[in-house]
């Protein structure tokens, strides 16, 4: 993900792969359990929505009720009226010069300005000494709104009379769009496609329909903003990086940052939909105004309105393929619907246009990737970020173009899949590994699941348990008319912010002796959402000092920035952050070692050292002195920042550029069994093979790769935001009718980790958290198809898709 | 109006409480219990799960009113709740001494890495050992369903688990870890009866 873009003044990256190889207990590649672990399991953690503060106010947000539509007036007279209500604030209260915020295109008002541009747009904040009587007064607030024509889609938003979403467009962007509905346009062209398409011996093509996905993480948008005594204000709030908030906050606040405080409180999962901000903003206006603590908690009504989406996307496809198999060519157009606001969408954009050809040698493509100013909710952030509607649609492709040929759909993909060294249609080379064909190898050698597994054998003969069946406790079938397919597909996407970006991380680690032990502190604001990488920092902590009390800090932005958790790219980048500052505190400690001891034992000044158990030992294992001797009463404390090798921006013709940091893949097989006659699908089993370098913690990746596998399994076979076509409303902002798969719908996810080293990474290790989310969704729909003999060209397959009615 | 129940085995009486108020809000802003979550106040999520007189039940859906006179456990008391079951009726691991299952001594088999300093219930060490908590939000609710399964159903099949854990969403995990988790600590509590 780019979002400033800033190639030339990016430093080289540090090299953190060598080790000092310490065997500390609890360090990297050990399951060690997550610190927050316990407080998690007894209700004692704090998570945003738990804040409370005496005296403290609720806040309340009221949304536009219309997708597009300007706004005559606002009448807040009744609302200020009603009897515990502090404060009523809209436009015209904004402090500050700066009005819009944005991650990278400051084009989204605080609060509506003269319109509103999609539904739900905050119009007005209300704060109150209850929750309910801030919502009522906001009901009370008059709004008159001038309906407006909608942008719901490519034909409406480029039509030659489209009324604009943004008018007077000034971003970076403008000037290589074709039209200002056009938030971004990237394409990616490589060879002659034209001359390559004539040595194709099979041409197939398809036209693909991703829905809208929301992240739909459990934790609602929530947070206490503080006044404090400086005019300042203290923010507790759950988000993916303290210090983008920061930078968006302070300048609508007319304060300066160092007087905007933030602390990462709780975060109820993220995946993207915590990158913008939500009521970070909202919740300091009324604490400020009101000079009271102001708590703001979204319900999950509010939740569907108060972040960005997955992006929907329209794709075609067109692969080509010689008589044996090789691909000859691809070309693709990818639209993608950004919505109201740009929020990420440029970048999303560029993963797209990207990794739109997927993991395989094509040398000769042309590919267009755009994303819309619509009318629509807002689109951004979401795991797997632009690749993930790619994935879908290439991965359709490729089953297809087997059948056209006649061959077995792995057998094709690994025909052709990319392998360390492969030149990508942006004519970056993959310089680590690849094991592409290695990973559709290991979920196809995989033994399948028993047929008719609903059958259980006792003493009558067999019984039915139609838990184990689609349709489930409804009973609507034992068997009948029950078909099993099976999918694959595999998958990629890059790790790390891309194009250029200046993409680094902060560590302070400190070493001290506390009550005669040695003991780490490692403090960073990297934004726990539940990923674990409190885990591995300790661990990290471990293995490169040798000690094995590790203190974890809260993140905050007393320390330098972390980054986002984002783009898989925690472990790699803030936890080279912590290696690298370690790996100093170590350097310093030695230094301080050889200083006192030095003249006593040759070894200091010639053998090499570790850190181990407590103690400097040399790597011979002879032990020169513990710790807590070296150090006696000092502490050795550095923060320093550390940044992965730089990346380039993608030239805007022709898409060039070595844009990423490092490529991560994974695969799926999907086994599903359908009820033909009524459309329901049961997932029996998905399992997945991934190369994820270096298992840090291997508990923890395998259950992110199982969690990720799960939400590409939600839109494969459910999840979808509806948004009504002619006025451009949610029609399904609740978890009633927007349905995330329950336990009964997820089935067995049997995990293949593979360990092949990124030499250019911290440890070896490669991003983990998005690549599963990619191939989920397409085995699943594969195997659909292959069980129904359907087309099925949209995400997600619903019953009526099935059963044609 | 005022409200007088007992949380976690302790009288509780609050004031002021607005009647449109949920059980799960007086638990959580007035009375100090956040532990049960508020992850959708529509009856659809389960992170809000409690026991009502033993029943486990959707708290943002009850009325705070209607829990007058009545007795809830909270994730907060779920580590009491096991281990008085435990000391109430031992090996039977049931409140009303009807199902024969076994909890507390459970325990004794190993706790984590050390960091369990704290009296946990045997499904709390099993969710923290397997690997089941992520971000951590729909684990209370989990915790108080999946406790309530091993009271009734000592050695539930995985379908049974599935089943009983169907009200419960989980965003993070894929299901897997929670479900190994529900069979770490029936296979403890198998083990502490022998």
């Amino acid at each position: 993900m780019a979002l400033h873009p800033r190639a030339a003044s990016v430093p080289a990256g540090t090299p953190t792969r060598i080790t000092q190889g310490s065997m500390t207990k609890g360090g990297i590649g050990e399951s060690t359990l997550r610190p927050d672990g316990t407080l998690k399991v007894t209700g004692e953690f704090a998570y945003s929505s738990d804040m409370w503060h005496e005296d403290m106010l609720w806040g309340h947000t009221l949304r536009s009720t219309m997708a597009h539509a300007a706004i005559r007036s606002i009448d807040i007279g009744e609302a200020v009226a009603t009897p515990g209500v502090y404060a009523v604030l809209t436009y015209d209260d904004l402090p500050a010069a700066m009005k819009n915020y944005g991650l990278e295109i400051q084009d989204t008002p605080v609060l509506a300005h003269g319109k509103v541009r999609h539904h739900g747009e905050p119009v007005a904040l209300v704060a109150a000494d209850h929750p309910e009587t801030a919502r009522r007064a906001a009901a009370k607030i008059r709004i008159d709104y001038a309906e407006l024509p909608v942008i719901t889609d490519e034909a409406s938003a480029t039509a030659p009379d489209a009324v604009l979403v943004h008018e007077g467009r000034t971003d970076h962007h403008i000037g290589h769009v074709a039209h200002p509905n056009i938030v971004h346009r990237q394409p990616v062209v490589r060879g002659d496609a034209d001359a390559a398409a004539q040595r194709a011996d099979v041409v197939v093509t398809g036209d693909y329909v991703f829905g809208m996905q929301d992240q739909a993480f459990l934790g609602p948008e929530s947070g206490l903003a503080v006044p404090s005594e400086d005019g300042g204000v203290e923010l507790y709030v759950a988000t993916q990086w303290l210090h983008s908030d920061l930078r968006q906050i302070a300048p609508v606040l007319g304060l300066p940052e160092d007087k905007v405080r933030m602390t990462l409180s709780g975060v109820g999962g993220a995946f993207g939909g915590r990158e913008d901000l939500s009521m970070q903003i909202h919740a300091c206006l009324l604490a400020l105004r009101t000079g009271k603590p102001v708590k703001m908690v979204y319900n999950r009504f509010e939740s569907f309105f108060g972040h960005v989406h997955r992006h929907p996307a329209r794709l075609h496809y067109e692969h080509g393929a010689t008589k044996d198999g090789r691909l000859t060519h691809m070309r693709c157009r990818i639209v993608l619907d950004g919505g109201a606001y740009a929020s990420a969408s440029p970048a999303v954009v560029g993963n797209a246009a990207s990794l739109a050809v997927g993991p395989y040698v094509v040398e000769d493509v042309d590919i267009e990737a755009l994303a819309l100013y619509s009318n629509n909710p807002p689109c951004g952030a979401m795991r797997g970020f632009g690749a993930v509607q790619a994935c879908f649609a290439y991965e359709a492709q490729m089953d297809k173009l087997a059948a056209a040929l006649d061959m077995d759909p792995v057998e094709l993909r690994q025909l052709n899949a990319m392998e360390q060294g492969t030149l990508l249609p942006t004519g970056q080379r993959v310089d680590s590994p690849a094991p592409v064909a290695e990973l559709l190898r290991r979920v196809k050698a995989r033994p399948m699941p028993p047929e008719q597994q609903w059958l259980s054998a006792d003493a009558g003969g067999s019984s039915v348990d139609v838990r184990a069946l689609p349709g489930g406790l409804s009973n609507t079938t034992h068997g009948e008319g029950v078909v099993r397919g099976v999918g694959y597909a595999v998958g990629l996407k890059n790790v790390g912010f891309s194009e250029g970006f200046d993409d680094y991380s902060t560590a302070r680690v400190r070493m001290e002796v506390i009550n005669g032990e040695p003991v780490a502190t490692v403090h960073t604001a990297m934004a726990e959402v539940g990923q674990g990488g409190v885990t591995v920092h300790a661990q990290i902590a471990r293995t490169e000092l040798g000690v094995s009390q590790v203190t974890i800090q809260p993140a905050d932005t007393r320390v330098g920035s972390a980054g986002s958790t984002s783009a898989s790219r925690q472990t790699y980048v803030t936890g080279g952050a912590v290696k690298h500052s370690c790996e100093a505190v170590r350097e310093q400690v030695l230094e301080m070692g050889r200083r006192k001891f030095g003249t006593y034992h040759p070894a200091w000044a010639t053998a090499e050292l570790l850190l181990e158990g407590g103690k400097v030992v040399t790597d011979g294992g002879e032990v020169l002195a513990p710790l807590a001797e070296v150090l006696e009463d000092e502490a050795v404390d550095i923060e320093l920042e550390w940044r992965h090798r730089p990346t380039e921006a993608f030239d805007l013709r022709t898409g060039q550029g070595n844009g990423h940091v490092q490529y991560s893949f994974a695969a799926h097989r999907a086994v599903v069994e359908v009820d033909t006659e009524l459309g329901l699908v049961k997932v029996i089993e998905l399992a997945c093979a991934q190369d994820v370098g270096k298992a840090l913690n291997p508990l923890s990746v395998v259950g992110q790769i199982q969690g990720g596998t799960t939400q590409g399994l939600g839109v494969a076979v459910m999840e979808e935001i509806l948004v009504d076509p002619k006025t451009a409303k949610v029609r399904n902002p609740s978890f009633t009718d927007y349905l995330i798969p329950t336990i009964l719908d997820t089935p067995s996810i049997p995990v293949d980790v593979l360990e092949l080293a990124d030499d250019h990474a911290p440890y070896g290790l490669r991003g983990v958290g998005e690549a599963p989310t990619l191939s989920s969704t397409p085995a699943v729909l594969a195997a659909i198809r292959n069980a129904t003999g359907l087309e099925l060209n949209r995400t997600p397959v619903r019953p009526e898709h099935i059963t044609g009615t | 109006m005022r409200v007088n129940f007992t949380v976690n085995g302790r009288k509780q009486e609050v004031d002021d409480v607005w009647e449109g108020e949920s059980l799960l809000y007086v638990l959580r802003e007035r009375m100090g219990f956040p532990g049960s979550k508020n992850a959708c106040e529509q009856g659809e999520c389960g992170s809000c799960t409690v026991r009502l007189d033993g029943v486990p039940v959707c708290s943002c859906l009850v009325a705070a009113g209607q829990a007058e006179g009545r007795q809830v456990v909270t994730v907060e008391g779920l580590a009491d709740y096991a281990r008085h079951r435990e000391d109430a009726h031992p090996g039977t691991g049931c409140a009303t001494g009807a199902c024969g299952t076994p909890l507390g001594t459970a325990r004794s088999r190993q706790a984590g890495d050390g960091q369990g300093t704290e009296e946990l219930s045997p499904i709390q060490q099993a969710f923290i050992d397997a690997g089941a908590v992520q971000c951590g939000f729909c684990t209370p609710g989990l915790l108080v369903a999946a406790d309530e399964l091993l009271e009734t159903q000592p050695s539930p099949s995985d379908q049974d688990i599935r089943e009983a854990l169907s009200g419960n969403l989980c965003r993070c995990t894929g299901y897997e870890k929670i479900l190994d988790a529900v069979r770490l600590a029936a296979a403890r509590q198998e083990e502490a009866v022998r």
